[in-house]
């Protein structure tokens, strides 16, 4: 399978969004958030060759950085550098003013078998805080080394790390008159890139699976809509709906089991539908007349949540998962569309129209109140991060679409810049199961 | 100004290509068809750059109907080309056509799927009345998924929102 890469360059650059240049990958919007200072001493490593395969400590630094939350210390300012705990020289540390230090090492235990291990310490409270050991191959001592920054967030903050995540989007190339379209799945900091699959004709509307093993999409291969589920690690697929008229819009059931999609039929109204992926059973869940789609199922898989301009312009609903009368959910402005539940159920992400633009918001589903995340003009396809602290979206920059992350709080905001392809469309995959 | 000229070029392809092979009526006998080179018209031809062969039927028939801004009406100016397509249709049973939906980029994608569709089936209750069968006629939407025109400005959205009118046999 072609791969290609595209690199989300993060640059460890920090400016202010009136900042002049171009090329800024990293900014924060709003309140300077406070960095806390952190080390990752590099890793000791004992095998052959001399070389460490990967500098773990770097990964994890990159990491701690990009989560806009700490400020990873520079090597050439450390005072030691020990690679196991009995080394670790706390006062070094707090004289500098390093509220965690992270030490660890890799050790090579077979021909491409190793192990990574790290311990993270309160260098004030003399305390190790976490200390783990994993095995790793060549292959995935990148893996390891985001799981080991994955743990040392959450003890640092208490929320979850995404470290260990991936995001699947889609990218246009225009070629000549024609555009290229792949549906692409890369680490949560672009690394790793992987096509799965593309095409000459539009492909729409990627979905994850809740277990991260299949990807339900849209495409449009022979100038017709169909929805498929394709197994990642195989590549297989099946052609779950192929009606006449529209097929599209596919969201997972939290079980896996079942879809949520858009059907249109031969009269083009779109109406929302379940579909279980084993029986093939479609069962219709709503019958205006007016436009209903982008269902989306709500964690706890009572509700299906989608957009409908039942009255005028789009406004998202739900309706329970078995049928029923729908109930309007939002009221404020005359477009929101695209409804995504973050996974712990709390918040919606929508696409909102703020005075002609198009931006990311969030609703609490309690209080009703709506937050405005994003600054562009035409921001869309709104994503919840597996620990519903962080969302990604597509964005314009010089007439591509860019991703941006944003945390949930709307006080950091980053850009992946993705050189020359058009990207759009980004989905957060679940957590990795260990 | 340049804006203004890029403006002129976005008009001018897109009139060349309102006239490329694809997008022209395929005549029903091809032995019998008229070829009239200066029917290939379009504002670049002086250029030379209308390499392809339009068929004449009935002088240029539009192949592309367009839409108001969050409108699904078909704009009366441009009833009468929806006629002249039905025409076709009701009088050759054989003639099948697909009626390709879009929108302008503005707003969720899925949604503007809709938005397209809802374009193509305004044109295809016009040709149902008016003679052609359902069977005879498909409708996609592409949303904004295949814009016209580049461009995130006005003139780029007015071109986008559009329905594409293409005969498959």
């Amino acid at each position: 399978m072609h791969v290609r890469k595209i690199g989300w360059g993060l640059f460890a650059v920090l400016c202010f969004a009136s900042s002049a240049n171009a090329q800024v990958v990293i900014d924060i919007i709003s309140g300077e958030v406070r960095r806390t200072p952190v080390a990752v001493v590099p890793f000791g490593w004992e095998g052959q060759p001399a070389e460490l395969p990967l500098d773990v400590a770097e990964v994890i630094s990159a990491d701690l950085y990009r989560s806009g939350r700490f400020d990873p210390k520079p090597e050439e300012d450390m005072l030691q550098k020990p690679t196991s705990g009995a080394d670790v020289d706390f006062d070094d540390w707090t004289i500098l003013g390093i509220e965690a230090v992270v030490v660890g090492s890799v050790v090579q235990t077979g021909d491409n078998a190793y192990t990574v291990q790290f311990q993270l310490f309160d260098p004030y409270r003399q305390t190790q805080l976490v200390g783990y050991r994993m095995p790793a191959s060549k292959g995935t001592m990148r893996r390891a080394a985001h799981r080991a920054a994955d743990m040392i967030y959450e003890k640092l903050t208490g929320i979850k790390g995404v470290f260990s995540t991936q995001v699947a989007y889609v990218s246009a190339e225009k070629q000549g008159d024609r555009s290229l379209y792949q549906l692409v799945i890369a680490d949560y900091d672009g690394e790793n890139e992987n096509v799965i699959m593309e095409s000459t004709d539009p492909i729409m509307s990627p979905a994850w699976s809740p277990d991260s093993r299949r990807l339900a999409y849209v495409s449009f291969e022979g100038s017709k809509s169909s929805v498929f589920v394709q197994q990642l690690r195989t590549g297989s697929r099946i052609r779950a709906s192929s009606e006449p008229g529209i097929n599209g819009a596919p969201s997972f059931s939290p079980d896996g089991r079942k879809l949520v999609l858009t059907l249109g039929g031969i009269d083009g109204n779109l109406d929302i539908y379940t579909l279980d992926l084993t029986s093939h059973e479609k069962k219709r869940l709503t019958t205006h007349r007016s436009i209903d789609t982008e269902g989306s199922w709500s964690p706890d898989g009572r509700h299906i949540y989608f957009t409908s301009d039942r009255a005028g312009g789009p406004q998202i609903y739900r309706v329970s998962a078995n049928g029923g009368t729908p109930e309007r959910v939002t009221f404020e402005g005359s477009y929101n569309a695209r409804p995504r539940l973050s996974p712990d159920g709390d918040t919606l992400a929508l696409l909102h129209n703020d005075r002609g633009n198009f931006r990311i918001g969030i609703m609490d589903l309690e209080r009703k109140d709506l937050l405005i995340l994003s600054t562009g003009r035409q921001d869309e396809s709104p994503s919840f991060a597996p620990n519903s602290d962080i969302l990604i979206y597509a964005t314009r920059a010089s007439g591509n679409g860019v991703l941006e992350t944003v945390s949930a709080d709307g006080l950091i905001r980053q850009r992946r810049s993705s050189g020359q392809a058009d990207v759009r469309e980004p989905v957060w995959s679940p957590f990795p199961r260990y | 100004m340049s804006q203004y000229k890029i403006l002129l070029l976005i008009v001018g392809a897109f009139a060349l290509a309102a006239c490329s092979s694809s997008n022209t009526i395929p005549d029903p006998d091809p032995s019998e068809s008229t070829v009239d080179p200066s029917a290939n018209t379009g504002p670049m031809d002086g250029d030379g750059l209308g390499s392809g062969e339009a068929v004449d039927f009935e002088g240029e028939l539009p192949m592309i109907i367009y839409f108001d801004f969050d409108s699904s009406n078909v704009r009366p100016g441009d009833t009468d080309v929806v006629s002249r397509h039905a025409f076709q249709l009701a009088n050759d049973g054989g003639m099948r056509v697909r009626l390709e939906g879009h929108a302008d980029e503005r707003g969720s994608r899925e949604y503007n799927i809709g938005l397209g569709e809802r374009r193509a089936q305004a044109v295809r209750r016009l040709l149902l009345i008016q003679g052609a069968t359902a069977a005879q006629i498909s409708t996609v939407s592409f949303g904004e998924e295949r814009p016209q025109a580049d461009g995130s400005n006005e003139r780029a959205y007015e071109l986008n929102r559009r329905v594409e009118i293409k005969y498959t046999n």
